[in-house]
């Protein structure tokens, strides 16, 4: 069972603002959600080793060569709030 | 109707490469189209044709998921956190479609960030089924699917990550395959769960899935998990199924299926042995866990993906007087509610105390749902499935429950996590549950990881043995 303190936690780690609503909603569809989940739990999988990527591959590399990156004026054409070739962004605290 | 719209892109090829018909003209009668489309299918369509390449789809135009990046092209993924973001680049899926003389016909529309089995999740509004305007596509690549299954678009391409490409497609009565993880670059696909994402074609019949497959796969040095596929991808050509073994999972929940749905599953079992091809059951213990192992992997993923909205360096701001504020107005704003509880659930497990018991026994599951498949393959060619447990749902049946929407997924998820390649063909038609007019059921068959050829020569025969020619709107008197 989630608590609702649980999902304020996990919301500021995602930085997630959610409503009072959102709030009462969210703990009871994530409980059910992973009441579905824990029956994992009941599986014997001390030795399973875990998988992160299914197809077997070797090092992928390549040879570091230079190459041109996108110019500045193309990446901040799609930025909110460019300024001085910079993505400007509010003060990290509020006066 | 005009006759060009009744071809398959195979035939339109052939009839574009002998001079039959102009590539502009083809083009032109399938933006026409395009135009009506009246299943909110498309969220953007193109005013130019197709250029001048050739090759082998030269000619052809392409419905295109908008989680694809498209240079200069709004690409939103069905996102409001991404309105009016213009991609300086394309995605390698749809550049290769180009090389190969396609050209993109629109983008169309998703559930949010590619999170849905419904196409009710899209910041946009809901996707129509073109054949009950009052259910659902399916999802996540509903309307890839819907501008296929409703002739406003002669082939198309989305993404599966448990079942996006496969779900659809058998909800909208077409062919929908999903690649062996690593067979199709997702360079410039809009990240959702990134160790199961996989790009694939939604078409009419198997040959054209065959040459969209052969078109869209191959190593890109932008993705290093792409490897393509070995010796590429033939049009599929096989008249049986002598000598070939399926496998029917033992653990299938006959229950949880809809009868509609199991008759049509039965009777293709059955036209499988009329073509010579052996049906037995398999052990797939694992199989049923993989709608809990998925909802942990891939919601984890995605938490960690879409930590890049922030409204700093593209996409759409909230006004905030600090920073920490602006992220999260911006992406409590920019987000619809599932991405949002995917986030919460993905971020949940992935914290401090609860890795081990979610994230960590999912990704061991994920190794057990692999290694069922690998001993089921070393004595089978192919496993079989219903694709869906049911025909396309009502609009609104299931958008309160999400685990009732999840468990769509239950026969499409396991090979996403064991990373096989898997195709849906329409094998029939079925009433829905409570009545109704007949609405389309698909057939789920896996093969070994790389084995598309196979698979699509065995798909082709079974094809043809059913010989599915009904569409949209033929029960309506």
């Amino acid at each position: 069972m989630i608590e609702r303190e649980q999902v304020l936690h996990v919301a500021r780690l995602a930085r997630l603002r959610l409503g009072e609503a959102e709030v009462e909603r969210m703990a009871g569809e994530l409980s059910g959600i992973l009441e579905h989940v824990d029956r994992i739990g009941e599986l014997d999988l001390d030795e399973v080793p875990p998988t992160s990527h299914v197809v077997e591959l070797e090092n992928v590399l390549r040879p570091d060569e230079p190459r041109p990156s996108w110019p500045r004026d193309v990446v901040l054409e799609q930025a909110p709030d460019p300024a001085d070739g910079a993505f400007r962004v509010p003060s990290p605290r509020a006066d | 109707m005009s006759e060009l719209l009744e071809l398959t892109v195979a035939q339109a090829v052939a009839r574009i490469a002998a001079g039959d018909i102009s590539r502009a003209e083809y083009f032109e009668t399938w933006r026409e189209a395009a135009g009506g489309d009246d299943l909110n299918a498309y969220l953007w369509r193109a005013e130019d044709g197709v250029g001048e390449v050739e090759g082998p789809l030269a000619g052809i135009p392409v419905a295109v998921k908008d989680i694809f990046c498209t240079e200069g092209v709004e690409t939103t993924a069905a996102s409001r956190i991404l309105e009016g973001y213009r991609p300086p680049y394309t995605a390698t899926a749809v550049r290769r479609l180009a090389e190969a003389g396609a050209g993109v016909l629109g983008k169309t529309n998703m559930d949010e960030f590619a999170m849905g089995s419904s196409n009710e999740n899209s910041a946009f509004g809901p996707v129509r089924n073109p054949w009950d305007r009052e259910r659902v596509p399916g999802g996540s690549s509903g309307g890839s699917a819907a501008v296929v299954g409703g002739g406003l678009a002669p082939c198309a391409i989305g993404t599966d990550t448990g079942g996006s490409i496969r779900q659809p497609a058998s909800l909208c009565g077409i062919v929908g395959l999903k690649p062996t993880y690593g067979a199709i670059s997702r360079y410039g696909m809009i990240a959702f769960a990134s160790s199961l994402d996989q790009c694939g074609p939604l078409t009419r019949d198997v040959t054209d899935a065959a040459l969209l497959l052969a078109a869209l796969q191959g190593r890109d040095p932008c993705d290093s998990t792409s490897v393509g596929i070995e010796g590429g991808v033939a049009a599929p050509s096989r008249e049986d199924l002598a000598g070939l073994r399926f496998a029917v999972p033992a653990e299938l929940g006959h229950d949880a299926i809809e009868p509609g749905v199991r008759a049509v599953f039965e009777a293709t079992l059955k036209r499988i042995e009329g073509l010579g091809g052996e049906i037995a059951e398999v052990p797939l213990p694992h199989a049923e866990h993989g709608i809990s192992a998925y909802y942990v992997i891939a919601p984890a993923e995605a938490s960690s993906n879409l930590a890049r909205y922030d409204g700093v360096r593209y996409g759409t701001r909230a006004e905030a007087g600090d920073v920490i504020e602006m992220y999260e107005t911006t992406r409590a704003e920019g987000f619809g509610e599932e991405v949002k509880r995917r986030i919460m659930l993905g971020t949940y497990a992935l914290s401090s105390g609860y890795y081990d018991a979610y994230y960590g026994r999912a990704q061991k599951v994920r190794t057990k749902i692999a290694e069922d498949y690998a001993a089921a393959f070393a004595e089978f060619d192919f496993v079989v499935t219903p694709t869906s447990p049911s025909v396309a749902f009502r609009l609104g049946e299931k958008t309160d429950d999400p685990l009732a929407m999840y468990m769509n997924d239950f026969f499409t998820v396991p090979m996403s996590l064991a990373g096989i390649p898997a195709i849906s063909i329409p094998a029939g038609l079925a009433e829905p549950e409570g009545g109704g007019p007949q609405l389309p059921v698909g057939f789920q068959i896996a093969a070994a990881a790389f084995a598309e050829q196979r698979l699509l020569n065995a798909a082709y025969a079974l094809e043809q043995a059913i010989g599915f020619e009904a569409r949209p709107g033929d029960g309506d008197g």
